[in-house]
């Protein structure tokens, strides 16, 4: 592995998932930076860093500090959507690296399913650059997606039974994980008997909508010195946005994951070849797919065939998702976070039935707005 | 029930919908590049440096992609299932509409389609060329 040791994850945890009604998301953030401090053996009172987008509030990262007594050297409220938190602990690295800090914490917690926040669209007066898309009654944001799937369809013949091999393989990977939000089998034809959405996406290609939060902290190489776990480190980090709004993304089939995925793998030296396990947001089935393009873990247009034959199950010769992703483990809204932790879990061994056996090379991607942003991070351990 | 969604213009983009109210499809257009830009900008994000100007849209394109809605938000449930499509306009710049006078099961990526203001708000959706 070429890149300087610099920065490594040192903790990991989730809150409380699913529906935690009546708990706070800025509770979910602090009962997750608690355990994942805890596993690091450190305190709030060792943290100079925060990092954290969403949590339904006005500058995260400020509202973390506050309500964790924490008043950090160096600060991120960077919000590019889900991926946010990949992008994160990018930030992180650079951080360390410069001697602004050396233990950073990055959060996220979100209620949207107990408290009943998530909407298709609002309506009313519809101001700024949004203007142009958001009068035309297209369900945010799986409209956006499904308007990429049709036309990776139309490009590369992909079929809506290749979509759903992703659907089926992620719910066989959610149960083995008990803490996953759906654990029951499902097959291809489920997945196609399931109701429309928007085409071609049925309510099986899509995410689901659940509470929870999750924390990761980064340490600096001197830090992880004294850890009690092996430290995942930082390998190579990128991240990049091509657009907002759908209508103005450059390509429909390609997602700046082709500029974050390149950045991360030159710096770390490595190539999808060197990737033992994957964990990516999966949104929806078809940003699995043009995930795997941009990435370089598949040639464009190939992923429909690439994830076929159940490839990214368990036993399967490519572990995609391994926690059960956001289709069928947890999807509080931004769901970056989540691959962080599962790569971290599976870099340490500590995944139990999921564990992919002797991973050492593990890769994250954050997918944020509609295809909009990108974040990635390779991790390595010792 | 939530009011269906409607554009509130600005100093920018007043031109365009003033257009719209009169029936026009109107595009901006770089006084130094050339190109055509939509949505509307106070800069060109071509070559930066050029006077962006209004210029009428032939008002013809074709599918660069759609879906068929099913699950609307609240304000529209009564009109699923309907099509939403990305146009690209003759002019090379692509926006998002509403396909109009067509089944949903016939529409194809790559059909031709012209404007068809309309509705309330009035809209640019688009139809099949005719």
């Amino acid at each position: 592995m070429g890149a300087d040791r610099v920065a490594a994850i040192a903790g990991v945890a989730e809150s409380d998932l699913g529906d935690v009604a009546p708990k706070t998301a800025m509770q979910l953030q602090a009962e997750a930076a608690r355990s994942a401090l805890a596993e690091a053996g450190l305190t709030f009172a060792d943290v100079d860093a925060v990092l954290s987008a969403g949590g339904e509030t006005f500058a995260p990262s400020m509202a973390v500090g506050e309500y964790l007594g924490i008043r950090p050297r160096y600060t991120d409220s960077t919000n590019i959507g889900g991926s946010s938190f990949v992008a994160h602990a990018g930030h992180a690295y650079r951080a360390i690296e410069a001697g602004l800090c050396e233990v950073a914490l990055i959060t996220y917690g979100s209620t949207q399913r107990s408290q009943a926040s998530r909407s298709l669209g609002r309506g009313g007066g519809v101001r700024g650059t949004a203007q142009f898309e958001g009068v035309w009654g297209l369900p945010a944001p799986v409209g956006a997606y499904a308007l990429a799937a049709t036309r990776h369809m139309h490009e590369y013949g992909t079929t809506a039974e290749q979509l759903a091999e992703v659907a089926v393989a992620t719910r066989a990977w959610a149960a083995m994980n008990p803490r996953a939000f759906m654990r029951d089998p499902i097959t291809i034809d489920d997945v196609l008997g399931s109701r429309w959405i928007a085409e071609p996406l049925h309510l099986l290609d899509c995410c689901l909508v659940t509470d929870g939060g999750g924390a990761v902290v980064i340490v600096s190489r001197e830090r992880a010195r004294d850890l009690r776990l092996p430290p995942v480190w930082i390998l190579g980090h990128g991240e990049s946005h091509t657009h907002l709004g759908i209508a103005s993304m450059p390509d429909l089939t390609t997602t700046p994951a082709v500029h974050s995925g390149a950045a991360a793998f030159g710096m770390a030296g490595l190539t999808p070849a060197d990737v033992d396990v994957t964990e990516l947001y999966d949104s929806f089935t078809i940003t699995v797919l043009l995930t795997l393009e941009a990435l370089g873990f598949c040639g464009r247009g190939e992923s429909g065939a690439f994830v076929g034959g159940q490839r990214t199950a368990p036993g399967g010769s490519f572990p995609l998702n391994t926690n059960g992703g956001g289709l069928s483990y947890c999807h509080p809204g931004m769901y970056g976070i989540f691959t962080l932790i599962e790569a971290t879990r599976q870099l340490r061994g500590e995944s139990g039935p999921r564990q992919v056996d002797g991973a050492r090379v593990a890769l994250a991607n954050g997918t944020g707005g509609v295809l909009s942003s990108a974040a990635t991070v390779v991790l390595g351990r010792d | 029930m939530t009011e269906r969604a409607f554009p509130v213009a600005d100093a920018v983009t007043t031109p365009f919908w003033e257009g719209v109210a009169e029936g026009v499809l109107r595009v901006q257009r770089c006084g130094a590049c050339g190109r055509h830009v939509f949505y509307p900008r106070a800069v060109c994000p071509h070559c930066t440096t050029g006077e962006l100007a209004w210029v009428e849209a032939g008002g013809g394109g074709r599918v660069h992609s759609f879906t068929v809605v099913h699950r609307a938000p609240a304000e529209y449930r009564e009109e699923a299932p309907y099509v939403v499509a990305l146009v690209e306009l003759d002019e090379g710049v692509r926006l998002m509409t509403r396909l109009v006078d067509v089944a949903p099961a016939d529409v194809r990526v790559d059909m031709p389609v012209e404007v068809a203001i309309q509705g309330d708000p009035r809209l640019p959706y688009f139809r099949p060329r005719r």
